[in-house]
């Protein structure tokens, strides 16, 4: 789809991740390219989840390396993660419900305000340059989401869809370098789908975010992902570009059930 | 009859036959709703920010207060006193988020709640064994604080306003006019609420968890320290100040646990209502109803606004 180069911007090597005596994700590899868009599907329960909370630091697995930006280490920390431009979306969305749209997308920006507390406190001078230019790009990805409708309305009220919507807002905010999202387009009807396609689709090519996308609609994975990586049981059973995965016989054992 | 006449009609009859005495009543209540409303304060911002009833913010106060004294009596000069003080409190904040809240993440409340009371116990034992039990009284003059009086005449009467209740008032207004400031205006104050909203969110945008909870307790502790100068200079410092922070309750329920303006308007109707009730009700039950007046506000309150004064409104989608 996008000019993926080869150049691999993420790679998870052996990764095992178990919560107790439950094994969520047992001995998984798979490397993320700069600038693509891949795919983490499988049915539920296959650790989809569980790996983009390692990859941006939530869990920390037991055994394994993750190697990112080309520094390898055992685990990420979020805060490491978010500074080092891994941003998310959340399957059940976490968005601030008591703060407006606008609030919730400035929280974005919060590792790139640099100017001292007390100049933002008295909104002058340099922090206060600093403040518009933040939100100078904040309004542009409102415009860019076609959220300007509910700029200043608490999130809590606003409607599932657009909720989806502002969430990513957030993450697209903080300029992400790899932008994790988590069934985006759960819940949403066709329309709301399309809309939410186009978004990815446009912040991978007009805003350089390379993308890992978990989804649960294979049409659009087919659609959208350069490659795609499948999940079972905490296991990878297969991984490639969308045409081969789409063939791969453990695949379509494990998405339809297979008599044994 | 002759009740309820002397309920509902002769205290208004007495307020407006000496508008003076209800200028002193309400500027006393005033005073004393200020201070109730920094107390509240202190319990508002952690709850905001870590979903936790700090149970040991009365205490917190008196240590806060009891280390100033404390330093002062072993030598150490009034302002650099202050200073170290405040040092203590910040070493307070770290430690409590080192030892009780990192450990105790995403636990359930309760048991959060229980953990501030091991806290508490802790802080009164520890400011025992360092400063002694007795009480100590508050070295007002040293921090130039002023002392005396003013006499203000109006409505054909006077009203005397204490100049350290004056001064109070001015530096709790600063204070929460700062406050306001620095959580409305900030990154660190949309940090905060975006921490009290959704924890797995405020982490994936790159908030520190840990750095808020020091900045927050750490705030709490300086405003403790604040309302444990006044309250100390009113009274002695010792232990028996706690009891003092119990009067919060009512004007969090009033207020709303969430609310900052809330802790503020909240401490002041309770400030006010109480004295105005001791003053013109209370001869008729005999006097001694300060101790659960405050509460009877409150409850009052409540029957007609169930979620305070200005609790959040909750959205719940379903």
């Amino acid at each position: 789809m996008t000019e993926a180069s080869h150049e691999i911007l993420l790679e998870v090597e052996n990764v095992s991740l178990s919560f107790g005596g439950v094994r969520a994700i047992s001995n998984v590899s798979f490397d993320i390219r700069k600038g693509e868009i891949r795919a983490i599907i499988g049915p539920n329960g296959a650790g989809k989840t569980s790996m983009l909370n390692v990859v941006n630091g939530f869990y920390h697995p037991q055994e394994g390396r993750i190697t990112y930006l080309g520094r390898s280490r055992s685990r990420m920390r979020a805060h490491e993660a978010a500074e080092q431009g891994v941003a998310r979306t959340f399957q059940n969305v976490a968005l601030f419900k008591g703060m407006t749209t606008l609030d919730n997308i400035m929280t974005g920006r919060s590792l790139k305000m640099k100017r001292g507390l007390f100049w933002q406190a008295l909104r002058h001078g340099p922090a206060l340059a600093e403040e518009i230019e933040h939100r100078r790009i904040c309004e542009e990805i409102i415009d860019f989401l076609e959220i300007e409708h509910i700029r200043k309305l608490p999130v809590g009220a606003l409607p599932y869809g657009l909720q989806k919507r502002v969430e990513l807002g957030r993450a697209l905010a903080m300029e992400p370098t790899l932008l994790l999202l988590d069934e985006p387009m759960a819940g949403m009807n066709l329309e709301e789908k399309e809309d939410m396609s186009r978004f990815i689709v446009e912040a991978n090519r007009l805003r350089g975010a390379t993308i890992a996308l978990i989804e649960h609609d294979i049409g659009v994975v087919m659609d959208l992902s350069d490659r795609v990586v499948v999940l079972e049981y905490g296991r990878k059973i297969a991984d490639g570009v969308p045409d081969v995965v789409k063939a791969d016989q453990t695949v379509i054992d494990a998405y339809l059930g297979v008599g044994r | 009859m002759d009740l309820l006449r002397a309920i509902f009609v002769d205290p208004f009859v007495q307020m407006i036959g000496a508008p003076d005495l209800l200028a002193q009543t309400i500027w006393e209540g005033f005073v004393g709703g200020v201070l109730y409303s920094l107390i509240a304060l202190g319990f508002v911002l952690i709850y905001k920010a870590s979903g936790v009833f700090n149970f040991a913010q009365g205490i917190m106060m008196v240590f806060a207060a009891l280390t100033l004294v404390g330093l002062h009596e072993k030598g150490v000069p009034a302002w650099i006193a202050l200073l170290l003080t405040v040092a203590v409190m910040y070493g307070l904040a770290v430690g409590i988020e080192r030892l009780v809240l990192r450990p105790l993440v995403n636990q359930p409340d309760i048991i959060l709640l229980m953990a501030t009371f091991g806290v508490t116990y802790f802080l009164i034992g520890f400011g025992e064994l360092v400063f002694g039990g007795n009480p100590k009284s508050m070295i007002a003059k040293e921090l130039w604080l002023p002392d005396g009086s003013i006499d203000i005449h109006v409505m054909g009467g006077k009203v005397e306003l204490q100049k350290l209740d004056i001064a109070a008032a001015a530096i709790a207004l600063v204070m929460v006019a700062s406050l306001a400031l620095f959580f409305q205006k900030t990154r660190i104050g949309r940090a905060l609420r975006a921490v009290a909203d959704d924890h797995q969110a405020a982490l994936s945008v790159g908030v520190s968890l840990n750095q808020i909870w020091v900045i927050v307790w750490f705030t709490a502790g300086v405003v403790a320290l604040a309302t444990g100068i006044f309250w100390g200079a009113r009274s002695d410092v010792s232990f028996a100040l706690q009891v003092v922070a119990l009067k919060a309750l009512p004007v969090l329920i009033l207020g709303g646990l969430t609310s900052v303006p809330g802790a503020i308007v909240g401490g002041l109707i309770i400030g006010i209502g109480e004295k105005l009730g001791e003053f013109y009700w209370g001869p008729l039950l005999g006097g001694g109803i300060e101790s659960w007046h405050a509460y009877f506000i409150a409850l009052t309150f409540l029957l007609f606004r169930p979620q305070g004064l200005f609790g959040e409104k909750i959205i719940e989608r379903i």
